[in-house]
């Protein structure tokens, strides 16, 4: 069953960028962080005994997964651990003893991170802020921070780009190092593990996932598009670098009177637009999908096998061969559009109406699909040649229009355009589905081909088709790109 | 005045009127005008009846809005899943990945299949050379019907078409053609039934269809009042039509002959990333960032499911239906794919295997398999099949860890 989705927060907020994709996903998960942290409600929040110390303010994982599984209506651990781990990707909580952000259903620890550091405040830390962090830990005198591999090799680099200033950032590091001193035991060690956490989601471990990746195409509206840097470590502005401004565009224009009344124009539009009754929509949508549902291979098993499943590519042969499968003119006689866009279809039905003396109406129809695709320079041209050929005095293949259509049809020739016979193909097309569609299914040879009554000279069964058929998929095209110089 | 006292006052022509009078200093906008007193007092008025005629405007577009959404909801008589109760329910979905394509060194942004259903094209990010073109970044690509050419662009802010030859070698860049121009980046693109004609959508918040040959504008459209991100061509022989959505959470039916807006649907909360025709031509998905898939029905004008969990909490940035119309596949940014049963509203089946989001899905021309692109530099390619009844005792999940 469907579930609604939670409601959003006010739809009024004074900041735009609160709605923007982002912040809508840190706030859900900031609703889930704060009911686990809830204390009847949530998970149990503990200080554990080991060895000589205490562990202070940790969860385990399976008390979360548990509690995503049952507060979140997930039947599956797998799924209850695969949000959990997403949730600590982003930081929002994180194992004391790994850099890695992910969540495991054993005994690990998990600690919740502090707010400040929470992604929701839209931090982009600079260099700056990492060095000091580095240079800091390298200060302090326990095991539990000494600085794993990547991080030395990135202090490393940190010291060679900064050489100037590694004067001032070794001040700030041994300032903030005497005022965390200052600070209680337990009080540091949870700190200390929230910073490290906040800088694996913001300097991750090589070859995990960087979560603070954005989508491109949403970075316009982020909060802070200026991308004025803060610091992390409260840095006077003077002392980082200023990125370069991002153009910020407009995009919520104030709307016009023009606007308001194209808006009220359209409104009337719908309000006069006759609608079917939603029972009357599900009964076609089911009835679509049941008439469909045994072309699915998603569904049922298809016969030939699935190519992609047998490495046998037969079922592509047939579907591209002359021959068509009972399966496939089965499928002609579910609409006029689907004999039409199956081209053994289509040839089937001109040959029919050809032995009836009729098939101007459908040439004529193919004539006008084929003028709306060609190129704009040849539209002219062919516009005119379907006019002579089919709706001229005297044409060869004159069809039948009703006097309205063929009056504006031949209006609009004073200006050919690929959309001139709209009309008359529209007319055509009613009179053929009608008319001579009914008369098709019901002839000889469409009956004959869908009841497989196959004549003595067509017994060979597949042709060797001329194509070369590959069975593994290529990709043709890497399209990329280069830095524009 | 006997003492001589006088205030000065500048007499000259009225900016606005142009007669000659005594003028007064004011301000427009920051800039310094000179109007006469009448002048000024007609347009303190004007801007109060021209703030007048907004606000009772913008009043009765909302009263029709509320009208229109009385007379709709008076034809909802029943709810699309409470109808398909009736439907005999699928079972267990389990899908294989058949191929793993590793190729691009770089996020995977968009894909299409080739109509011969073999092959695909995918896009990504960019720091590689592989074909050298002035563009940083392509996002939306498409193939030709007749498999013969590819279109794509991106932050070029253009859309360009690339014949295709066997030689892999050859430098396609040196046949290139540019076709369209927006003024901000292209978000997708699809060629109509021919190759002659492209429909693109831009970040500039517009749509258009242009002329392969010439690179002419054909028709634009107008009416998104935000970045476009997906668009998609009604599946009929004869149809003539398009849905987009975009950043302003609408999603919008063309003409595309008269480049007019012929229905809008706005119920998403927030970006729709992803628009889909149900393979009939009479409705069509969404997916968006507030987390959820909807189905909007054009003869109902108006949204008919939701397929969202509590449990979905990251946006859907990609969708596309099975042949049959049954099986919404949905890849979203928490690196999954979900598979929602379109008529129950049911999701059935959560797909893993993918290390980041999943930008974009799509099922292959004839259904037989669909292909997902994620910023984990992945293709994979996956088929699925329903277990039977008796089979389903032996299968003790519901998903499936494609590790190939």
């Amino acid at each position: 069953m469907a579930q609604t989705s939670h409601e959003q927060g006010s739809a009024g907020t004074a900041d735009p960028d609160e709605d923007s994709p982002n912040m809508i996903v840190y706030r859900k998960i900031e609703d889930i962080i704060t009911r686990l942290q809830d204390e009847s409600e949530g998970v149990p929040i503990r200080t554990v005994k080991s060895f000589m110390s205490k562990i202070p303010s940790v969860v385990t994982g399976t008390d979360i997964v548990q509690w995503l599984m049952k507060n979140l209506s997930i039947d599956d651990p797998v799924e209850a651990l695969h949000i959990g781990g997403l949730i600590a990707a982003q930081g929002y909580i994180f194992p004391i003893s790994d850099h890695v952000l992910t969540l495991k259903d054993d005994g690990t620890f998990y600690r919740f991170q502090a707010p400040y550091f929470w992604p929701s405040n839209c931090w982009e830390p600079e260099n700056t802020d990492y060095a000091i962090y580095l240079c800091k830990r390298t200060m302090q005198n326990k095991t539990r921070l000494e600085l794993a591999d990547y991080e030395a090799e990135n202090l490393a680099r940190l010291q060679r780009a900064f050489a100037r200033k590694w004067e001032f950032i070794f001040m700030q590091a041994e300032a903030q190092v005497k005022i965390d001193r200052k600070k209680d035991k337990t009080e540091r060690k949870i700190l200390d593990s929230q910073e490290r956490a906040f800088w694996d989601v913001h300097r991750p471990v090589p070859g995990c996932v960087n979560t603070t990746e954005m989508d491109i195409r949403k970075c316009r509206r982020m909060k802070n598009p200026q991308r004025v840097k803060k610091s992390v470590y409260g840095l006077a502005e003077d002392t980082q670098t200023q990125s370069p401004v991002h153009t910020h565009l407009q995009h919520s224009r104030k709307d016009t009177k023009e606007d308001v009344e194209k808006e009220i124009f359209f409104l009337n539009t719908q309000l006069d637009r006759h609608c079917m009754k939603m029972s009357k929509v599900a009964d076609t949508l089911m009835s679509y999908t049941e008439q469909y549902l045994e072309y699915d291979p998603f569904v049922c098993t298809s016969e030939p096998s699935n190519p992609w499943i047998s490495d046998d590519c037969t079922f592509w042969e047939l579907e591209a061969s002359k021959d068509p499968s009972q399966q496939r003119v089965r499928k002609w006689g579910f609409s006029l559009d689907e004999a039409l866009k199956d081209p053994v279809g289509r040839d089937q039905f001109l040959k029919f109406l050809e032995s009836e003396f009729s098939s101007e109406n459908l040439r004529f129809w193919l004539a006008v699909q084929d003028l709306k695709r060609r190129p704009l320079q040849d539209v002219a041209a062919r516009a005119q040649g379907i006019w002579q050929e089919f709706l001229a005095e005297g044409a060869p293949s004159s069809i039948n229009l009703d006097s309205q259509s063929y009056e504006r049809t031949s209006h609009n020739l004073k200006d050919p355009g690929r959309y001139s016979f709209e009309d008359a193909q529209d007319h055509i097309y009613k009179l053929m589905k009608s008319d001579s569609y009914t008369r098709f299914l019901r002839s000889n040879a469409y009956q004959d081909l869908l009841l497989a009554r196959k004549k003595p000279e067509t017994e060979q069964g597949r042709r060797t088709s001329l194509e070369k058929f590959t069975r593994s998929v290529v990709i043709l095209a890497y399209f990329t790109g280069v830095m524009n110089s | 005045m006997c003492d001589h006292t006088f205030v000065a006052i500048t007499f000259g022509p009225c900016d606005s009127c142009t007669l000659n009078k005594p003028l007064m200093n004011i301000y427009l906008q920051n800039e310094p005008v000179n109007y006469c007193s009448l002048c000024v007092e007609m347009m303190a008025c004007q801007g109060l009846t021209q703030g007048e005629n907004l606000a009772s405007l913008k009043a009765e577009s909302e009263g029709l809005k509320l009208r229109l959404e009385e007379e709709r909801a008076k034809l909802h008589d029943v709810e699309l899943h409470q109808a398909a109760e009736k439907v005999e329910p699928l079972g267990q979905l389990v899908t294989k990945a058949r191929r793993s394509l590793k190729g691009h060194g770089n996020k995977v942004l968009c894909t299409d299949w080739c109509r011969d259903k073999r092959r695909l094209v995918s896009s990504s990010q960019v720091t590689e050379h592989a074909v050298t073109m002035p563009c940083t970044w392509v996002m939306a690509c498409a193939y030709a019907p007749s498999g013969c050419a590819i279109a794509c662009g991106g932050l070029d802010n253009k859309c360009s078409v690339y014949p295709l030859s066997l030689d892999k070698n050859e430098n396609l860049s040196a046949k290139k053609k540019s076709v369209a121009m927006h003024t901000n980046y292209l978000s997708a693109c699809s060629f109509t039934n021919s190759d002659m004609q492209i429909l693109t959508s831009s970040g500039d918040g517009t749509c258009a269809l242009w002329d392969v040959e010439s690179g002419q504008l054909l028709q634009s459209f107008h009416g998104h009042s935000a970045d476009v991100l997906s668009l998609d061509l009604a599946p009929s022989e004869t149809g003539n039509t398009f849905v987009s959505g975009g950043c302003d959470k609408k999603a919008n039916v063309w003409d595309m002959r008269s480049g007019q807006n012929i229905q809008s649907f706005e119920t998403h909360e927030s970006d729709i990333n992803s628009v889909k025709y149900y393979p009939s031509g009479d409705a069509f998905a969404t997916g968006s960032d507030d987390a959820t898939c909807r189905l909007y029905d054009l003869r109902a004008d108006r949204e008919v499911a939701i397929y969202s969990k509590e449990s979905i909490i990251f946006g859907a940035s990609s969708v596309d239906f099975s042949i049959s119309g049954r099986l919404l596949f949905a890849g979203y940014n928490d690196y999954t794919i979900n598979v929602w049963d379109v008529l129950k509203g049911t999701r059935v089946s959560i797909l893993f295997g993918h290390e980041n989001r999943v930008s974009t899905v799509r099922v292959s021309p004839d259904g037989t398999a669909f292909c997902s692109g994620s910023w984990d530099h992945t293709l994979r390619v996956r088929t699925g099949r329903y277990l039977s009844l008796s089979d389903t005792h032996t299968h003790t999940h519901t998903h499936t860890h494609s590790l190939t």
